[in-house]
């Protein structure tokens, strides 16, 4: 039924996520469709539910694409990055702190505005972003019609079409989530917030600072900004020194391993 | 440590530079960007189709004339479907487990030169209570959890939370506690979990308190049964299965009454506070995936929910079949515990039995019925009925069911105030669990045992001198 099934490139394995190569983060607004995401990638049958709020925790699994391990991480659904409910911190802390190698938003592909939002925001914690275009089927149903090709061009990361109920499209994600991983896919993501010049200098003169205290930090300016923002989750990370703790070790060496892993392939 | 106080300082001043509109703005850029890119890359075909069925079928299912008779229709099927279906698969697996195993494995005890007692705490008392719980609790949920998955992937759960949130915000509740409410049907202890939901702590909590009051899966039997043999009974026999279908409607809806009553006494005092405002989003209608459904929810929510009761299930069988066995003077521990929780129980109009069996059975609400009919067996001195002192047993049929209960002294009262003992009384074990491992306080999971198990004595009290006063 499911073609992925006699791809021998690809191993589920299930809740066995040790000793990963890759950790991938499943983010996106409630209800696209995060959790079949989830299901076709590492094989789990994490329940599913067409109502949004269904995955209350993350909850994790994992799969071998081409002889790399990958763990998935599926994050609750939400709208955005910028307010306090507990799940959007449990999502906006795995994305910042938690630093995944890829981060795959799964957008509905019949509400591409709303959904373009969390995009835009997760672009400016990462760039190592995959737009996974979910619910390609409704779309058509609907006479919907998305030019996946300008998307990603205007997003600077790559897009998949998919729905995955059925599991079309999810090989062509693996692949994209393979090729953002090793590097092979030059991601330049399009970054909105730093408009004008005085707001890009006050940015720029907090995140030299952030730099120092945290060399390790991958996303300094958005950093700044959510300070500049008066942000007290991240004002706190900032005092406490959260901010360096969880960035900088174990997330580094898993990226690292990922990536010597992918010269040894290739 | 002092670098890091000076970027927050460093920021706090660039802030004030910035002005306060500042932050609207970098939103306002986001939204701008966002509908830009959607504009570029999305094109719609010009003609819609005059008949949108997704608008239609949603005025009709949040209307508010049909709103509420639809999810009643769609409920009662669900739980005629569920009643009827398992009838034959329960029987069977019944006859298998029960009429066939169980003397099978007793001679086999027998032939290995087991002594009598401990072939009777093992296949009396541990295995009968497990192959018990498996008959009567694994067809109704298999066929519950599927078509309420069914209902879920088709998207009609979220239409729920629509139509009754209006009724818990009037209660100072969160709207999704209709969601949480939906689930309790299913399990109690998977509805806590599902609580996860309400970001509002003292919401949540209110969820939690009173996801009793949804009749879950393995307290129907007992309904079903109490219904049939002293409500529908009284019914001429071409209506009886109806009316004890409307009985225990009647007391799902009781149920819903005083998940609403008592959500309300709860954020009027210890947990205070205005209803939280959320916004809902009515997803699309989506074709439900009939068979991954139904395996995904025999797998993640039927197996796993039976495991559990399974688990408990064990070492309720081995107290059962103890206190039965093990005699102080001349008498049962049963017995005694009888004689001493006969007064309370015949003040609100149940009896010691029915007291014992619940103290018994805590794991599971499923062992109930049978705990019950074991121990009355055991306090009449019915010796022909049953197969001995701690060995649970059903009857055949209802009538002979009817004869042992009335035997036991158990009247029409009796049946109502069991049906709504079983509705209100306190949670099952797994489920005050569940609960202490969610909100990690002792006090709040004491609480939740407490107050619907007082709730229960009063409803009882109550309804006992009522109808003693009238009868």
């Amino acid at each position: 039924m499911n073609p992925l099934n006699r791809d021998e490139r690809l191993v589920r394995h299930g809740l066995d996520a040790s000793s990963a190569d890759v950790v991938v983060a499943l983010a996106g607004n409630p209800n696209v469709g995060k959790s079949t995401v989830f299901n076709a990638l590492t094989g789990l049958k994490q329940h599913t539910g067409n109502w949004p709020g269904k995955t209350v925790v993350r909850a994790e699994g994992s799969y071998s694409f081409n002889k790399r391990k990958y763990k998935v991480v599926d994050l609750p659904g939400t709208y955005s990055l910028l307010s306090a409910s507990a799940d959007e911190e449990v999502a906006r802390d795995f994305i910042l702190f938690g630093r995944p190698d890829v981060t795959v938003v799964v957008v509905d592909a019949t509400r591409l505005e709303r959904n373009m939002n969390l995009v835009l925001q997760v672009l400016e914690i990462t760039e190592k972003v995959v737009v996974a275009l979910n619910l390609m089927d409704e779309a058509r149903r609907h006479s919907i019609t998305v030019d996946e090709r300008s998307l990603m061009k205007e997003l600077g990361v790559p897009v998949v079409p998919l729905v995955a109920r059925s599991g079309e499209g999810v090989l062509a994600l693996l692949q994209r989530i393979e090729e953002v991983a090793t590097g092979s896919f030059e991601c330049r993501p399009r970054r909105v917030w730093t408009g004008s010049p005085k707001l890009r200098k006050a940015v720029d003169r907090v995140a030299e600072q952030l730099k120092q205290a945290y060399p390790t930090l991958p996303n300094e300016r958005w950093v700044a900004l959510r300070l500049l923002e008066g942000d007290q989750r991240i004002a706190e990370a900032v005092r406490t020194g959260e901010l360096g703790r969880i960035a900088s070790p174990e997330g580094a060496t898993v990226m690292k391993k990922g990536k010597e892993d992918a010269r040894v392939v290739a | 440590m002092s670098s890091r106080e000076e970027i927050l300082k460093t920021a706090e001043n660039l802030r004030w530079e910035l002005g306060e509109r500042f932050h609207d703005l970098t939103v306002e850029a986001l939204y701008a960007e966002a509908s830009r890119i959607a504009r570029k890359t999305v094109s719609m075909a010009e003609t819609r189709p005059g008949f949108n069925f997704e608008r239609t079928l949603d005025r009709l299912v949040t209307g508010k004339w049909t709103g509420f008779p639809i999810m009643f229709a769609l409920l009662g099927i669900v739980f005629w479907i569920t009643i009827e279906g398992a009838n034959v698969p329960s029987s069977f697996l019944a006859s298998v487990l029960i009429d066939s195993l169980h003397p099978l494995l007793k001679d086999t005890g027998t032939s290995l030169g087991f002594p009598w007692w401990l072939n009777g705490f093992l296949f009396d008392g541990m295995y009968l209570a497990v192959a018990w719980v498996v008959s009567v609790m694994l067809p109704p949920m298999a066929i519950f959890f599927p078509l309420f998955t069914i209902a879920e992937d088709f998207g009609y759960l979220p239409r729920v939370a629509f139509n009754l949130d209006a009724l818990f915000r009037r209660a100072g509740a969160h709207g999704k506690q209709a969601l949480t409410m939906a689930m309790g049907y299913g399990c109690n202890a998977a509805a806590i979990i599902s609580t996860r939901i309400i970001d509002s702590p003292r919401e949540r909590l209110i969820a939690i308190l009173t996801n009793n009051f949804s009749l879950c899966n393995g307290r129907w039997p007992t309904q079903i049964l109490m219904a049939t043999i002293f409500i529908g009974a009284l019914a001429p026999p071409l209506l009886s299965s109806a009316v004890s279908a409307l009985a225990v409607v009647t007391v799902v809806v009781i149920g819903v009454a005083m998940t609403f009553i008592v959500s309300w006494g709860l954020s009027k005092t210890i947990l205070k506070g205005q209803a939280s405002f959320f916004s809902l989003e009515l997803p699309p209608y989506r074709p439900p995936r009939i068979w991954q459904t139904i395996y995904t929810s025999v797998i993640d929510r039927t197996l796993i929910v039976l495991w559990r009761a399974v688990v408990w299930a064990l070492p309720s069988g081995a107290v059962i079949w103890l206190v039965s066995n093990i005699h102080i003077g001349n008498v049962s521990i049963a017995e005694h515990a009888i004689a001493s929780l006969d007064p309370i129980g015949l003040l609100i109009g149940l009896n010691g039995v029915i007291l014992l069996a619940y103290i018994i059975a805590i794991p599971a609400n499923e062992i109930v019925i049978p705990t019950i009919l074991m121990l009355t067996a055991l306090v009449t001195g019915m010796t022909d009925v049953g197969s001995g002192a701690g060995v649970m047993f059903e009857l055949e049929s209802e009538a002979a069911t009817a004869e042992v209960l009335r035997a036991g002294g158990w009247t029409l009262l009796t049946g109502i105030n069991l049906m709504l003992f079983s509705l209100l009384h306190n949670p099952c074990s797994t489920t005050l669990y569940t609960i202490y491992k969610e909100t990690g306080s002792a006090k709040w999971t004491t609480l939740s045992a407490l107050l619907p198990l007082c709730i229960a004595f009063v409803v009882c009290f109550l309804v006992t001198q009522l109808w003693r006063l009238l009868f």
